[in-house]
């Protein structure tokens, strides 16, 4: 169990206490009072380098992590490996020398394989590796600002800010993540955040996009999808990705949302005060009616919105630390 | 050649082993005794408190040349050989090209001969190892090859398959196959299970090994050809062989040192290292193949020694290489699945030397090709292929201190127990103090 | 803030478990009120109009006392006085030794262009919190003046800062520590839990 990020890589929330999960959501509270003022950037990470190295474009989750870098003051040197000695058949292992070379502090990493970011921090031990998603495995920013986002939106319901309640609005909160659990680093971090802070957790999938493990997750599964909308607090969706669903994985988009889809019909049976979350880029008409996607219960936007403090908080956690080796 | 005098060390054999002295001389075991008289010149070897054995033989050996000589050749992968203990190696044909006709097979013989070790050459089954046209398995069976695969994949076509398995009964040879449907295998990295889905990397599940010899048994039975099972890795796969053989059929199968030591939760850290194929199961797998290898029903230990370059392992788990080193550990690797104080030197030389030697058909040798007779016992009149293996030495796996070119294992840092102290090639001391002469 | 001992700022961290040991009051909370009030006097004196003051106490040990002082600026003056909090973590020149997470919130809600800013402490030690809150401030706007104002002087200073409204002098070795709050002033030690 890891009880705090100080000082620590970032690669995966697996093994994050309740205790290292709050320590995150509460820093990220004092972020989201810094994004409101005038002057949006303090200087806690003056003279540090943070370097993001997206060996798979995503221009959202990359200028999500340069500004808040930059908001933090940090100087940023950014890669943009599509276009550079990657392709030149230069290893992972010397580019990331490379970038090591120029004095960097952290690495932000992207890469379409598990593990690469867990590989980088093997190659370069002195240097802090968050990750900002990797393959199929995790992607730990995500599954933070999910939960900041679901505790933000409670606390405000009754009037006190998040920080306040450290992880008391998560006990016996029943959240509910659907669709293509299998290949989702995203559903991964989020059923160890949510798992962490005390949440009670069930997934609903076809039988194609369950991960074939889902007997050692900490989460039950749903037989049926329209009862457990009933259940939920929170619906947590997740994108589904076009290829699977031309009979690979699903026969079809449209078989999927008859499904699996979070329908008008189906809305209309969730709880009042039910949250929708998706993580982004919504296929509307697919995982979520287009209406239902509209509606004041779905929290997109404001997850959106939290990538910058949550990450704020993350690089600062990371960053400003005890140098790492010194904490046990 | 000087003679060599081995003193002083248990002796195994099946009739009875025995303490005592080895005299070799011209490439024969000349003379076994209480204690024998060594010549003027005779190179002595002190087997004190070690087992004296037949060279060991090792099924599956990925030697890279021609064609991936950055991460072996034929002669450093006998050094890697020597240290290891082994005699002789059958070289896998899925280099680059691979060893499809009798031109390749010809050159990696002639650069075997080169080194102290019997190289014998596996031929691969279908032309470019591609899975559709049979290779010309008759012509290459006359330079003396025994066996036939296109191991880094199975023959997916069953049809194909039972082509190759009618033609080959006729010419006396065997056909190893690797196991593992491609298709249910779905491009995996690792064992499908609790690991691989935290790690969300994809799954090669064991029902892709398991169909694949399902499969398989069903067409020896229907052909009547003799098969070997190259590297099971499964419970149920030992279970369907044994069963088959139980019923007659001729059918043989080899385990790797790492899928009897090493389970699926060494890949949760993503060092490509870990990554071989078939993968790393799981403990209860570990265990039924240990159990096979103890009571028998498992041939033979092969390495599956498979060096790849160091960049390669660098890359991310999904897109590395697979395969690792195995030459130089895996008699202690062997000898500790065996139950180390437990093992029986029988057993041990059975697995490592009497049935590959038998599997591959090197017991009588080929003069035509300068091959040694391999696997015998330790009698006077054999072969001197001889290894002298400590089972009390303690040591530490080091890849900085490796024969191979390669670093690709994934023991650095594990302590053994058993070491080989010497290796005698064909009459010639290669090892000596665990190092090469 | 950063420069006293007190409960909620030392979170049990896993490099610093640090508990605060009394050895002796040194003011009561009625001695405390009645420096908040004489340094209250004081601020009016100085600055004519109170509708230009604004009070920002900072996190955490600075607030409580900001508040009162703001309120009893208002019962001299009989002006609402602009308070503001302010958490100067991110703005700190020693946060690798210092690494302990902001631990609260920053709430100024107006421009500070052209005001008087009354900056309150409780402790003023080394002046490295009233650097970073000085640095701090200017993303809020230029004030017309800022003013220092803590209850309690230890000295050791490391930054040529001094306060301008002071509830007590209390000259300290280095190595004791000072809690200060509208209950008291202690001085003891720090002691690892």
């Amino acid at each position: 169990m890891i009880d705090s990020i100080r000082g620590c890589s970032l690669l995966t929330l697996n093994d994050m206490s309740c205790a290292a999960i709050t320590e995150v959501l509460d820093t990220a509270e004092s972020f989201v009072e810094v994004n409101r003022r005038a002057i949006k950037k303090v200087p806690a990470l003056k003279g540090r380098v943070v370097a993001s190295l997206f060996f798979e474009e995503s221009t959202r989750t990359r200028l999500s992590f340069e500004a808040a870098a930059k908001r933090l003051s940090a100087d940023v040197l950014s890669l943009a490996v599509a276009s550079s000695s990657m392709k030149k058949g230069e290893s992972l292992r010397d580019t990331i020398a490379t970038i090591e070379a120029l004095g960097i502090d952290a690495v932000v990493m992207r890469h379409k394989s598990s593990g690469a970011a867990a590989q980088v921090e093997g190659f370069v031990p002195n240097v802090r590796v968050i990750n900002a998603g990797d393959g199929q495995h995790q992607h730990p920013t995500q599954g933070l600002l999910d939960a900041f986002t679901v505790r933000q939106v409670l606390a405000e319901r009754l009037g006190v800010i998040g920080s306040e309640t450290g992880s008391s609005l998560f006990e016996g909160l029943n959240v509910l993540i659907v669709g293509d659990i299998r290949h989702s680093r995203v559903a991964r971090s989020d059923v160890a955040a949510y798992v962490a802070l005390g949440a009670s957790v069930r997934v609903a999938a076809p039988g194609t996009l369950l991960p074939v493990d889902i007997d050692a997750w900490p989460v039950s599964v749903v037989e049926d999808f329209d009862e457990a909308i009933e259940w939920a607090d929170v619906v947590g969706l997740l994108r589904l990705q076009h290829e699977r669903g031309t009979g690979s994985f699903v026969p079809s988009l449209g078989e999927f949302t008859f499904t699996h889809g979070l329908t008008w019909e189906r809305a209309r049976r969730l709880k009042s005060g039910a949250l929708i979350m998706h993580p982004g880029p919504m296929n509307r008409g697919v995982e979520v009616d287009s209406r239902v996607a509209d509606l004041d219960a779905a929290i997109i936007n404001r997850q959106v919105e939290n990538g910058v403090p949550i990450r704020m908080a993350v690089l600062y956690l990371c960053i400003v630390g005890a140098a790492k080796g010194e904490v046990q | 050649m000087s003679a060599i005098v081995l003193r002083h060390g248990l002796i195994v054999a099946r009739a009875g082993s025995r303490l005592g002295d080895v005299l070799i001389r011209d490439g024969v075991i000349e003379q076994v005794a209480d204690q024998v008289e060594a010549p003027p010149g005779a190179q002595e070897v002190d087997a004190e408190g070690c087992w004296i054995g037949p060279g060991l033989v090792d099924l599956h050996t990925h030697l890279r040349e021609p064609g991936r000589e950055q991460a072996e050749d034929i002669e450093s992968g006998a050094r890697a050989g020597a240290i290891g203990g082994y005699t002789a190696l059958v070289a896998m044909p899925n280099t680059e090209p691979a060893l499809d006709n009798v031109a390749l097979v010809a050159y990696v013989l002639e650069r075997g001969s080169r080194t102290p070790l019997d190289v014998a050459v596996a031929g691969a089954i279908t032309r470019g190892r591609e899975g559709q046209f049979l290779a010309p398995m008759a012509e290459m069976a006359a330079l003396g090859v025994r066996l036939f695969t296109d191991d880094g994949l199975g023959v997916q076509d069953p049809l194909v398959m039972r082509r190759a398995l009618e033609y080959a009964k006729p010419l006396g040879v065997t056909l190893a196959q690797h196991c593992e449907d491609e298709k249910l295998a779905n491009g995996g990295s690792m064992n499908e299970g609790a690991v691989s889905g935290r790690l969300g990397l994809i799954g090669r599940p064991a029902v892709a090994e398991e169909v694949m010899v399902m499969r398989d048994l069903e067409l020896v039975r229907l052909t009547g050809a003799r098969m070997h099972f190259l590297h099971l890795s499964t419970a149920r796969s030992v279970a369907m062989v044994v069963a088959a053989r139980r019923m007659g059929l001729p059918v043989t199968c080899e385990v790797t040192p790492h899928h009897i030591t090493l389970d699926e939760v060494s890949c949760s850290n993503f060092d490509p290292r870990f990554k071989v194929h078939p993968p790393l199961r799981v403990l209860s797998d570990v265990a039924a193949l240990r159990q096979g290898l103890r009571d028998g029903t498992i041939d033979a230990v092969a390495t599956d020694h498979a060096p790849h370059a160091p960049e390669l392992k660098d890359l991310p788990f999904d897109e590395a290489p697979a395969g690792m080193l195995g030459l130089e550990h895996a008699a202690a690797l062997a000898y500790e699945a065996l139950g180390s104080e437990e093992c029986s030197p029988i057993t041990f030389f059975d697995v490592l030397s009497r049935n590959p030697a038998r599997i591959a058909q090197l017991r009588q040798g080929d003069r035509r090709f300068g091959m040694s007779g391999q696997g015998g016992d330790v009698v006077e009149g054999e072969s001197a292929n001889v290894v002298v293996f400590d089972p009390d030495s303690r040591w530490r796996v080091d890849r900085t201190a490796l024969q191979s070119r390669s670093i690709n294992t994934p023991y650095h840092g594990r302590e053994l127990l058993g070491r080989v102290r010497s290796t005698i090639a064909k009459g010639r001391l290669v090892v000596d103090e665990s190092v090469l002469v | 803030m950063g420069d006293s001992v007190s409960e909620d700022r030392e979170r049990p961290t896993p490099e610093r478990v640090l508990t605060f040991a009394a050895r002796s009051q040194l003011l009561s909370a009625d001695d405390v009120m009645r420096a908040l009030r004489r340094m209250g006097h004081e601020i009016v004196e100085r600055n004519h109009d109170p509708e230009s003051i604004s009070v920002v106490g900072l996190q955490t040990g600075g607030v409580g006392f900001a508040n009162r002082i703001a309120q009893i600026l208002f019962e001299i003056t009989g002006s609402q006085i602009s308070l503001g909090v302010l958490d100067v973590s991110f703005y700190r020149d020693d946060l690798s030794s210092n690494p302990a997470p902001p631990s609260a919130l920053t709430r100024i809600d107006h421009d500070l262009t052209d005001r008087t800013v009354i900056v309150v402490d409780d402790v003023l030690f080394t002046g490295r919190t009233v650097r970073a809150a000085l640095n701090a401030l200017s993303d809020w706007g230029r004030p017309a003046a800022v003013e220092l104002a803590v209850m309690v002087d230890r000295g050791h200073r490391e930054f040529p800062i001094r306060p301008d409204f002071v509830g007590k002098n209390l000259p300290t070795a280095r190595d004791e520590a000072i809690v200060a709050n509208l209950d008291g002033v202690w001085i003891g030690s720090k002691e690892a839990r």
